[in-house]
């Protein structure tokens, strides 16, 4: 091959930053210049996921040093297996969405300029390949604000709304505390690289040789973890998630959802199992309580959710928690230093990152051609969908039964690796933890289990029954570029789950590099069409032969039972006999989630009110009920409000320095004149 | 019978035990209740018969014997005339809903089992193993008196801590002098006898036994 | 190749959809008897079943691919797991395609997709079955996982097959762990299966019902299928049951000639189970909903509790 991995990637990063640049020259037909440009981003991303894969697969490491950079301070680019498989999460996903957008984006033209769109769109995954890529601080950061930058302006997309405006500004706000954090954090390891001597620490292998003492370690992880939890919406600093995703696009929300959350992940890892290598088993405890809180509290919000995109976005929240639970109990288990425990879970956790791109990424591209042809984010309005959008359907049915984790699709592949990882605690020598560690694994199923009849929920009110809206929509199927799109997201999830041991195999060396030993020569040893990760006799799970098997039964059913098929009468709805049915009469988001509302409810702050309307004679038998139903996230009012509170009053007592008067600013200047002739 | 099968039933018995103490934690009816310690009492009182065959500690078989007389017949007797007389309604509310009492019983068992680590590392007794679910009945038993509001309920809660006591002392020490046992039985009948007179007492002059209604005698308001 | 596993595989296949409608039918006979009344006879079900399958469909007129799919899927799901218990012996070679996880979440695939065509007619009942359905199986998920890992704790794998060889190889029998494990997976059939105390399987009201009303739709060979299914659910799991509690009697590896009596134990432990599901079902009474967070937390902490005895006690 004439082309190394990392120049694969660097072209690709180019020909975003090209494109995020110029596409503006385009921008005189925005037909065209939708169609060309992203063809080009698809052609850019799919490069960047070859680079990946490519990287992984052979497993070597790759640096460029770049001539750019400050002075004596220049950028490095690493592409090492760790960069690679992040960057073949986020060139996968970009190139089905960049797909996707061809025909999505067609639906503003002639409403709003979509230039904006474009630029910032290809400026975002530029910075996202960049990040991943990143070798030293700075260019980390630099491309961590570009990558904030671009999607807070695309957040705005639709900025006439105040809530959109509000939306972004939130988001804004929680990525620059989260930057920052991360910025201490760098800053305090690349000062421990160099004893706080000179700025050479700030390159990732100044870092990465170090042997960081237990407290400053301990300081650093914490703002590192901070600021990348910040930005993956872990609880509590999740709250600007489900307002700043459902606002964006629906192509942008998938990318936001499915890749950005990731490089925060990215970041974990790299801090954690890269940089300072050799941590206490705390860490990883905190890591898995937290992803456990996220996990199950990230479902209960979805749950009560009946705008669409929202729904997703806390679904995002519970995701980003599972892949902490891997995580965390990797860390746990290298720190007990039990490398093959550490692999499986690891393995688990990095699986589920790319299950979760890819199934979240189609869950929203479904969602955007619903908003498409409906233009309503609010599913008790709709229904009955799956009629006159079938494609839609069935590939938002493909994202719906992966995410709750059946098999045979990929959801499930990862959740059966994290429970085996969840099994194996018995072996850890702390006998605390081995009896906290199980009750982990059941909140896990619980959030499966919630995870699942949300998505009935989700897919339910949406798609089936009837129209639940006032007026008749007039509702068309998505073009093809969008169709196809999600087709190829919907194949990659049953490729996933049907054919782990690969992709295992693929991924082995990342375990390697990262914890010290691989689970491939376990993983496969049965042959590849079984999963065995640890042993064969332990446990094992052959995602193509319970594929196989469901579909040989289904089909020989059906053609067994129609040798003599016998008439099918299509008839009005039976409903045990009772006549006067009408569409309002179904169930929607609310009520199907009113039982565990009632049960789980003391989560959040609930306020549910019935009030009879008029009445019509006697008061047993009103005209017209008011149902109210309000419920807040109780984050609100313990943490952000206190927080917003205590800084507006600090700002008000340090306003007081502003006089306004020209001679307290002389003052100033004169105060600060003198101390510094006395200290210098 | 071997050492190991010893233990074996040993521990059958404490897991008995311990799921005793569970059951009276969310039981709502005080006739249940009161079957529920009838049983504790009677799994203890095996338990104890056979420490005292392995152990070859012959004071042991009178302990059960007692524990036998006492928790098994007397006690619940006591209890069961208690309940009928005062016409005793048989839901009980409590103060905190049902499944966050389970999960903080759950806690307190976790607990105890890591607070009891270094006294299984030193013990060479063949109930070890034991101590940390006696201290967790103990603990279950004060839970047990927090959040009930039944004045019943309540003494039920105490008497099922002195049974996690009795469990532990078995369980650590191979039993106390029988002195001491004595003694400690003749308290819990007086003790269950006081109770009995004061909760018609209460219940005249309050005419219910709902622990909240005795807020009324603070001072202050 | 060896042969022979493949054999004792479809035999399996064959008597669980054999046997499935006959325990149904004791079952209900049982029932019968300990309320006074005259059953309709031990194989009835059949009788039903071969009704429905003759019978033409009546579909809604908005009824969706996904209504006339769910009854293929839901059968589909139901016989692959009926492949992976060892009902007569532990020499499946589908065994090793699925471990007790992969069993949990077919049934869990059978659920979603009855609860999807319960909501595709657009009734309120359905909806009502699905919501009630999705949220029990919500509550009863923690207890199932718990009790699968106290189950196999002891013989440190999740592998039915394995289970069932560290049974017959282990010596002590007084495991309180299991013993609660066993406790709370009772209470878990119960709820996963639908009988009393969480659902009636023989309501005709239709705001008690949760798993018929999510069917309440369906007619002909759909809800034949769909009734089979159900047959077959609630025999694998009292299979399940037998083989991780009482594996006795069932065969061992390579060991044919003690297939016939691993069938005449198994018709035995059926038998016991009926009558003990019948006297649990004829002792209580149908719960509110919300009381089940009790009953579930109740298998939950038991599950728990058998963890914790394990590490503790074991």
């Amino acid at each position: 091959m004439m082309f190394t991995p990392i120049e694969l990637a660097s072209s690709a990063i180019l020909l975003f930053l090209f494109l995020g640049v110029f596409s503006f020259l385009l921008s005189w037909n925005q037909r065209v210049m939708i169609d060309i440009c992203f063809s080009l981003a698809a052609i850019a991303s799919f490069l960047g996921f070859a680079a990946g894969a490519w990287t992984v697969a052979n497993g070597g490491t790759e640096k460029i040093v770049l001539l750019l950079g400050l002075p004596d301070l220049p950028f490095h680019l690493r592409l090492d297996p760790l960069a690679g498989f992040f960057l073949t999460v986020i060139g996968l996903l970009s190139f089905f969405v960049s797909v996707y957008s061809i025909g999505y984006v067609r639906g503003f033209i002639g409403k709003r300029s979509v230039t904006s769109l474009v630029i910032f769109y290809c400026l975002f995954i530029a910075g996202m390949f960049m990040v991943v890529m990143a070798d030293d601080a700075l260019i980390f950061l630099i491309s961590w604000e570009i990558m904030a930058a671009a999607s807070y302006f695309l957040v705005l997309f639709e900025h006439e709304r105040i809530e959109n405006r509000r939306a972004a500004f939130l988001y804004l706000v929680v990525a620059h505390v989260g930057a920052i954090a991360i910025l201490l954090s760098f800053g305090l390891m690349a000062g421990l690289a160099t004893g706080f001597k000179d700025f050479s620490g700030y390159t990732f292998d100044a870092m990465r040789a170090t042997q960081f003492p237990v407290d400053w370690a301990t300081a650093a992880f914490l703002l590192a973890f901070f600021g990348f939890a910040a930005k993956a919406g872990i609880v509590p600093l999740h709250v600007w998630l489900p307002e700043a995703h459902p606002v964006a696009p629906s192509n942008v929300s998938a990318l936001m959802s499915g890749v950005m959350l990731k490089t925060a992940i990215y970041g974990i890892i790299r801090v954690t199992f890269d940089l300072i290598k050799v941590f206490p088993w705390w860490w990883g405890a905190l890591v898995l309580v937290l992803g456990l809180i996220s996990a199950v509290m990230g479902v209960l919000y979805a749950l009560m959710q009946h705008d669409l995109k929202r729904l997703l976005a806390y679904h995002s929240v519970e995701n980003i928690g599972i892949i902490l639970i891997g995580l965390g109990l990797a860390m746990i288990f290298t720190s007990f230093k039990l490398p093959l425990l550490a692999a499986l879970a690891l393995i688990a956790g990095l699986y589920h990152t790319m299950n979760h791109a890819v199934f979240k990424g189609l869950l929203f591209m479904g969602a955007g051609a619903v908003l498409h042809a409906t233009h309503e984010r609010n599913m008790e309005e709709m229904g009955g969908l799956i009629h006159q959008m079938p494609w839609t359907a069935a590939l938002f049915l493909v994202g719906c039964v992966s995410i709750s984790a059946l098999p045979p699709f990929n959801g499930f592949v990862s959740e059966w690796l994290t429970y085996q990882a969840f099994l194996l605690s018995p072996a850890l020598p702390s006998p605390l933890l081995k009896l906290l560690i199980p009750l982990g694994a059941a909140l896990l199923a619980l959030t499966g289990a919630l995870a699942a009849a949300c998505f009935v929920k989700a897919f339910g009110v949406t798609f089936l029954g009837h129209w639940r809206g006032h007026h008749n929509p007039e509702v068309h199927e998505a073009n093809w570029p969008m169709r196809l799109g999600m087709i190829m997201a919907a194949l990659t999830c049953l490729g996933l789950g049907i054919l782990p041991t690969m992709f295992i195999g693929w991924m082995d060396i990342l375990a390697e590099q990262l914890v010290g030993t691989k689970i491939g020569t376990s993983a496969g040893a049965y042959g590849w069409m079984w999963l065995t990760p640890v042993a064969p006799e332990r446990a094992s799970y052959s995602g193509i032969i319970v594929f196989l098997g469901i579909l040989a039964v289904v089909v020989s059913a059906y053609l067994i039972l129609h040798i003599r098929p016998g008439k099918i009468h299509r008839v009005p709805i039976w409903d045990c006999g009772f006549e006067k049915i009408n569409q309002r009469m179904q169930y929607n988001a609310t009520s199907f989630s009113m039982p565990i509302r009632r049960i789980f409810g003391f989560f959040f702050s609930i306020r549910e009110q019935v009030r009879v309307g008029s009445l019509s004679g006697h008061a047993a038998f009103p005209k017209r009920l008011h149902y109210y139903l309000r419920i807040r996230d109780r984050f609100w009012g313990w943490l952000y409000k206190p927080i917003a509170v205590s800084s507006f009053w600090i700002a008000r007592k340090v306003g007081r320095l502003q006089q306004g008067r020209i001679q307290a600013y002389l003052i100033y200047s004169f105060i600060t004149i003198i101390v510094l002739l006395v200290f210098l | 019978m071997t050492i190991q099968f010893a233990a074996q039933i040993i521990g059958f018995l404490a897991a008995l035990v311990l799921l005793t103490a569970f059951g009276m934690l969310v039981q709502r009816r005080m006739t249940g209740l009161i079957h529920l310690f009838t049983w504790q009492g009677l799994f203890l009182s095996i338990s104890t018969a056979v420490v005292g065959f392995v152990a070859g500690q012959r004071h042991l078989y009178i302990s059960s014997l007692l524990t036998l007389s006492l928790k098994v017949i007397l006690l619940p007797y006591i209890l069961h005339v208690l309940v009928r007389r005062l016409r005793i309604q048989r839901e009980i509310e409590t103060v905190v809903n049902v499944p966050l009492t389970m999960l903080i019983g759950v806690a307190l068992v976790i607990f105890s089992y890591h607070l009891t680590a270094p006294v299984r590392e030193l013990s060479t007794l063949v109930t070890r193993s034991v101590l940390a679910i006696a201290l967790a009945t103990v603990m279950i038993g004060l839970l047990m008196m927090i959040t009930r509001r039944h004045a019943v309920t309540q003494i039920i809660g105490f008497l099922a801590m002195e049974n996690g006591l009795f469990f532990a002392a078995t369980s650590a020490t191979y039993g106390m002098p029988l002195v001491v046992e004595l003694g400690v039985a003749l308290d819990i009948l007086i003790a269950a006898f006081i109770f009995g007179i004061f909760f018609f007492h209460i219940h005249t002059t309050f005419d219910s036994l709902d622990v909240e209604q005795m807020a009324k005698l603070k001072e202050g308001d | 190749m060896n042969i022979y596993p493949f054999v004792i595989e479809i035999l399996q296949f064959l008597v669980l959809l054999g046997a499935a409608p006959v325990f149904a039918g004791w079952v209900k006979m049982l029932k019968c008897w300990s309320q006074g009344r005259s059953s309709p006879g031990l194989f009835q079900p059949y009788r039903d079943i071969i009704k429905l399958f003759s019978k033409d469909l009546v579909l809604a007129e908005n009824a969706s691919w996904i209504f006339r799919f769910t009854p293929y899927l839901v059968f589909g799901a139901t016989l692959l797991a009926g492949g992976i218990i060892p009902i007569l012996s532990t020499d499946l070679p589908l065994a090793a395609t699925a471990d007790v996880i992969v069993l949990v979440a077919l049934f869990a695939i059978a659920r979603f997709f009855t609860a999807l065509s319960g909501m595709d007619i657009g009734t309120a009942f359905g909806g009502m079955g699905s919501s009630r359905e999705m949220t029990i199986a919500s509550l009863a998920e923690p207890a199932m996982l718990m009790a699968i890992f106290t189950i196999s704790l002891a013989s440190k794998s999740t592998s039915l097959s394995q289970m069932v060889q560290v049974v017959y190889s282990g010596q002590s029998v007084l495991r309180p762990s299991i013993a609660f494990a066993l406790l709370a997976f009772v209470l878990i059939v119960l709820a996963e299966t639908g009988r009393i105390p969480v659902d009636n399987p023989a309501t005709h009201l239709e705001l008690t019902m949760i798993h018929e009303a999510m069917i309440l739709e369906y007619s002909g060979r759909h809800l034949a299928l769909i009734e089979w299914a159900g047959m077959m659910k609630l025999f694998l799991f009292i299979m399940f049951g037998i083989a991780a509690f009482f594996p006795w009697g069932i065969a061992a590896w390579g060991d044919l000639y003690a297939i016939p009596f691993a069938f005449l134990f198994m018709l035995l432990k059926l038998g016991i189970a009926g009558v003990s599901l019948v006297l649990i079902e004829t002792g209580l009474a149908k719960m509110r909903l919300f009381r089940l967070t009790e009953f579930l937390g109740s298998a939950f902490l038991l599950a728990t509790l058998g963890m914790l005895s394990y590490f503790i006690l074991e």
